[in-house]
């Protein structure tokens, strides 16, 4: 019946189903109900979260001393004991579930006699067909939205930065806050209520002829910018305003464009905040269900839907093993995704303190 | 040693739901009972269900098959309470609950369920058999012999349209292909989740050459509708109808029949057409959890379900109820529902359980592909 309960799918796939708790911790308030899991503990939690208490000697160490490594193994134990809880918390709300759907995506339980035996078959369907297909078309989708929404956001961040106006600062600050959680089935129906078949701004504009089409790829792109790009501005207004006017004074009086700035000190600098709001964007596009459910139902082949469908359906009769190896395809993406960013995101984080 | 003692009181019922009302000989019986006869009558049944006071459904949304009438009358009428969990629930969710509920008090009592997952849902055990007093009138193709479920009640595929956005109202598949629809066809969901999407699709293959066990003509259809501009991959839902989101919807006639009641106020004139090129009825199915925490109550569901009076209500929300052909023969069915159904030509035929496992599997595999 109604495809709009977001429930099933996140109740499997754990990178959506801790997403909120955490979410709200690290990234103070302002990440997206949906998908923020991947970049989770690596961008935005430095700050805030428990472990951070510990690591401000860290960051000293290597600044100053290059025999960093000897004194930090030294202060190992107490380390582990303040990351207990947080390690405790992430076995429990990571570690069960992943667990969970392992051992769904690799057994099938025959229904007459109940016995349990290994199988590779889930995850070979998974992989095949229109499975694939599902993952491609998320892949593709959430690179796509979370590149041009990286761009966009980092030049609106940059302006905002520039301008040195406090009040304009507040106002995008807020309205980016409030925008990025704005995901989901209202966000669909705001579009579908303007500029969906029989939108206002449809019907007075007439976008129809024109070629546009809510219900399709190019259609759900254009929503999923609607709160990954605020979501960008939020995650490098920081990190741009770390860079210090010293640096870019410096690089002046040594002769430097403006170009030639950017080229050698800033984006050097603003790269691991870069690549990880990049990963965090990319994660919420992928972990994205209710807002792609509300709009495209099927018609837009996405790993979110296809899980749903396979667990909560009306049509297909014993697929619950298949969303499990596909919630594992998820996650075996997302960590990919994250292993490029983690190496960048250490080496250079101490400049921007 | 509690195992030998749950065996010698009652066979095949290993979890008696602790908390169950009714003493625990009684409980046990009810959760065995195959028939109103077992518990010594109707009036016994009727007796058993008020001790446990309380009814335990799920998937049954309001606006749907008039299940929002049935719930209310059956609570009124025997003074048991209904709780309705998650309405828009669909079988797989129902089968789950089942599952990971064995031997709560919050599991389902009883199942409405997709005819696919009503032959899984047997075949491992969920069930408890059960045969209502009107047992004998239910045609054999529609029930399990077992009694472990069997059809409730059915409709025809149907093309709802708008007549007040709509000029000219499609009446068959091929005229959903015409230039003037573009942008205004949806299916009530994706078919390879939602029945009535699939049905959709099915009945779509029968007008196009297909057949039972070759579903392929439908899914091109639908795919040379998408090329043409003519399908929106919006699912249809109440709302969408009101809103004229979906001013075309191929659903159950059923739900397109109820929306018609329920916006002749607001100015949606919404017109329902069984098509003639593509005649696709389908049944859904009634089950008893076998662990049901309220398993007189389940019963007496049942029984309620299968009286005149249930069949009849779901007649009044233009389902087709299964004792419909015995009713209309003993005078039973209610005249004026009857008038109101949308017509159909001819009868309806139903597919073997391997022609339907096909049809869905090749669905699966080629859906995506058709429509992207």
């Amino acid at each position: 019946m109604s495809s709009a309960s977001p429930t099933p799918t996140e109740g499997t796939a754990p990178t959506e189903g801790t997403a909120p708790a955490e979410g709200t911790a690290p990234a103070e308030g302002t990440a997206p109900a949906e998908g923020t899991a991947p970049a989770e503990g690596t961008a935005p939690a430095e700050g805030t979260a428990p472990a951070a208490g510990v690591t401000p000697a860290a960051g000293t160490v290597p600044a100053g001393e290059t025999a960093g490594g000897t004194r930090r193994r030294r202060r190992g134990p107490r380390t582990w004991l303040a990351a207990l809880p947080l390690v405790a918390f992430t076995g429990l709300c990571f570690g069960l579930p992943l667990g969970a759907l392992l051992y769904g995506a690799v057994t099938r339980t025959d229904p007459g006699t109940g016995a349990t035996a290994l199988t590779g078959e889930h995850l070979s369907r998974s992989l095949q067909g229109p499975y694939l297909g599902s993952l491609l078309g998320s892949v593709q989708l959430s690179a796509l939205t979370a590149l041009i929404a990286s761009v966009l956001g980092v030049l609106i961040a940059q302006a905002v930065v520039t301008s040195r106006s406090q009040a304009l600062r507040n106002a995008v600050l807020t309205a980016s806050g409030v925008l990025a959680n704005f995901g989901g089935v209202p966000l669909a129906f705001a579009f579908i209520a303007t500029v969906g078949i029989s939108g206002v701004v449809t019907q007075l504009a007439d976008l129809s002829s024109l070629g546009w089409n809510l219900y399709s790829f190019t259609g759900l792109a254009v929503v999923y910018l609607y709160f990954l790009i605020p979501l960008m501005v939020l995650v490098i207004l920081p990190a741009l305003d770390g860079l210090r006017p010293q640096w870019r004074e410096a690089a002046q009086n040594a002769g430097a464009g403006g170009w030639q700035y950017w080229r050698h000190v800033g984006i050097p600098v603003l790269a691991p905040s870069l690549l990880g709001g990049f990963v965090l964007l990319f994660g919420s596009a992928f972990a994205a269900h209710a807002t792609a459910a509300a709009l495209v139902g099927g018609s837009v082949p996405l790993v979110t839907l296809k899980i749903a469908d396979a667990l909560s359906g009306n049509v297909l009769v014993g697929q619950e093993n298949v969303a499990l190896a596909l919630g594992l395809d998820m996650i075996l993406i997302a960590g990919l995704v994250m292993a490029v960013h983690l190496p960048l995101q250490r080496r250079s984080a101490r400049w921007l303190r | 040693m509690l195992g030998a003692a749950v065996l010698t009181t009652a066979t095949a019922c290993g979890a008696a739901p602790e908390g169950a009302a009714g003493a625990d000989g009684d409980g046990a019986k009810a959760a065995t009972a195959a028939s109103a006869k077992d518990f010594g009558g109707m009036d016994a049944l009727v007796e058993a269900a008020k001790r446990e006071g309380a009814l335990h459904v799920i998937a049954l949304p309001p606006d749907w098959a008039n299940y929002g009438e049935l719930i209310k009358t059956f609570e009124t009428t025997y003074g048991i309470e209904i709780e309705s969990e998650n309405p828009d629930a669909a079988s797989a969710d129902e089968i789950a609950a089942v599952k990971s509920r064995k031997g709560q008090k919050r599991a389902p009592d009883v199942l409405d369920l997709g005819i696919a997952f009503a032959r899984s849902g047997a075949e491992e055990g969920l069930f408890a058999p059960y045969k209502v007093e009107a047992w004998d009138k239910i045609p054999a193709a529609q029930k399990d012999e077992a009694g472990r479920w069997y059809n409730d009640y059915g409709g025809y595929v149907s093309i709802g349209c708008d007549a007040k956005r709509i000029p000219n109202c499609p009446k068959t598949f091929a005229d959903l292909l015409e230039p003037e629809y573009k942008g205004k066809v949806a299916l009530n969901g994706n078919p390879t989740k939602s029945g009535s999407a699939f049905g959709g699709v099915y009945a779509a293959a029968l007008a196009n050459k297909g057949s039972f066990a070759d579903i392929q003509p439908g899914i091109d259809f639908f795919g040379k509708l998408k090329k043409s501009g003519n399908f929106i991959p919006v699912e249809s839902t109440p709302a969408t109808v009101e809103k004229g989101e979906t001013p075309i919807s191929i659903d159950w006639d059923y739900l397109n029949a109820g929306y018609a009641d329920q916006f002749k106020d607001k100015g949606v004139d919404w017109q329902v057409a069984v098509p003639t090129d593509g005649v696709y009825a389908q049944f859904y199915s009634q089950a008893i959890n076998k662990d049901a925490p309220h398993p007189a109550a389940a019963r007496l569901w049942m029984e309620y379900l299968y009286s005149a009076e249930g069949q009849n209500l779901w007649l009044k929300g233009y389902a087709r109820p299964v004792l419909l052909p015995a009713m209309t023969a003993d005078g039973t069915a209610d005249k004026a529902f009857v008038a109101k159904l949308p017509a159909v030509t001819g009868t309806p035929a139903f597919p073997a359980s391997a022609e339907l496992d096909k049809a869905k599997a090749t669905l699966a595999e080629k859906w995506d592909k058709a429509l992207s």
